[in-house]
């Protein structure tokens, strides 16, 4: 169900890449990735395609660049129409707006690096998350359709082993709803396919924190 | 029925701007709520608990919330024959892109050039220029962000002018010396209705930087 050329200039660990390759794969669209190495040095068509955040996920379709992993997947939304990510009344593409921001802001750092705040904030954001997911199996899409924030939202399962790790708290504990969704999530293909195994990523963590100095 | 539209507002705010020039573009007729943010109401802590920030725009009583997102609201639900966003989804990327560009930058650099003081704020004044430098590359020989209509993308950058007298006069430099274009730019939106009317007086938004400075010097 491809039109045209779809490349992702991609990282195994980002949840952010993640976010395309999910809404990809529920469109139905095929596309080549390209593993960026992340201490290897960027790639010259990676520089070229984002020259100003120098960031992955850049999606190419037919070579024009799109970056910032929300915007790529409110663009394969609109370009690729079935099924709809976004609901289809404004206003309840306002609150999926809204939440998609929300987590932006909240849970990962503007920048997207991991966020080095105290235990106690991040379980109160995801608590604030859970709260307006309220008695639904999805964030939704139109109704309680898997949608356009529970792609944006679901990456975080993977790095949640980690942080469980790092912080000595386990995210069911505080937020079951919340636990319910992910394992919900992982259990579309779209999704699988797409997660890391989360004790790799807890792998990678620790040496990215190593070599930052963190540990 | 008749439209209820309030903003919940702070007239410095650039945030509270766009949705100002957005309701104005579209012809919307709209209650202007000035919130005092240093003693916020019960209706901007109920419509917003989750940030507790203006803008908020509440339409018939329900709200939506984040200066973006109301923007799209607004492109959305009225004038249907003057969008705001393009048709095409690739533009409407880059449109957005745009957008966010500012946010993440006024969050940074923005931010710290005003507040902050010695090697920090020379470090932010330079980003913040930076920006404007490639706002200025960007815009190249366009009339605006998106071509040749006033849309989206300068909908939501042109609230920094209201901006500019402080910032130059902070950093000490000329705006117009280092971006041409961009001040180009910004003359032609203020020549819109909705932006005229939308945005303050730089020299008012510069006695306000003032006042809060004396205010944090004194805390």
């Amino acid at each position: 169900m491809s039109k045209g050329d779809v490349v992702l200039l991609d990282c195994w660990v980002s949840p952010f890449c993640m976010r395309v390759k999910i809404a990809l794969n529920e469109k139905g669209v095929e596309y080549k990735h390209r593993e960026e190495d992340l201490f290897g040095g960027k790639s010259e068509l990676l520089l070229n395609s984002n020259p100003i955040h120098k960031k992955v996920p850049v999606l190419l379709h037919d070579g024009k660049p799109l970056s910032e992993s929300t915007i790529i997947v409110g663009y394969i939304d609109e370009t690729w129409a079935s099924p709809p990510l976004l609901p289809s009344c404004a206003y309840g593409r306002a609150k999926a707006r809204f939440w998609a921001d929300f987590i932006d802001k909240k849970i990962w750092r503007t920048n997207g690096e991991e966020r080095e705040v105290g235990t106690r904030d991040f379980i109160e954001t995801l608590k604030q998350l859970e709260e307006a997911l309220g008695e639904r199996n999805y964030f939704g899409g139109e109704g309680d359709a898997f949608g356009f924030v529970d792609i944006i939202a679901v990456g975080m399962a993977s790095w949640f082993h980690a942080y469980e790790k790092f912080g000595g708290f386990k995210v069911e504990d505080h937020c079951p709803k919340l636990s319910a969704w992910l394992k919900r999530c992982k259990q579309r293909e779209s999704v699988r396919k797409v997660l890391p195994d989360p004790e790799k990523v807890y792998e990678f963590l620790l040496m990215f924190r190593k070599m930052q100095g963190l540990d | 029925m008749a439209d209820e539209v309030i903003l919940l507002d702070s007239w410095p705010s650039a945030f509270g701007m766009r949705a100002r020039i957005a309701l104005r573009e579209k012809g919307v007729e709209f209650d202007m709520r000035e919130e005092d943010l240093s003693n916020k109401s019960p209706l901007l802590l109920k419509m917003n608990p989750v940030h507790k920030k203006i803008p908020v725009l509440i339409h018939n009583g329900k709200p939506v919330c984040e200066s973006l997102v109301i923007v799209q609201y607004i492109d959305e639900t009225w004038g249907p024959e003057s969008p705001l966003l393009p048709s095409d989804p690739y533009e409407r990327a880059q449109a957005r892109f745009w957008a966010d560009y500012m946010d993440k930058k006024m969050d940074s650099a923005g931010r710290s050039a005003l507040w902050l003081t010695g090697e920090a704020q020379e470090v932010a004044k330079k980003e913040y220029i930076e920006f404007l430098k490639v706002l200025e590359g960007e815009l190249g020989d366009k009339a605006y962000f998106g071509g040749e209509r006033f849309g989206y993308a300068d909908v939501s950058l042109i609230p920094l002018y209201a901006w500019f007298y402080v910032f130059e006069t902070l950093g000490n430099y000329s705006i117009v010396e280092e971006c041409p274009k961009v001040v180009a730019w910004a003359s032609r939106c203020m020549q819109r209705e909705s932006v005229a009317k939308s945005l303050p007086d730089q020299y008012k938004i510069y006695d306000y930087f003032l006042a809060v400075m004396k205010k944090r010097r004194a805390q």
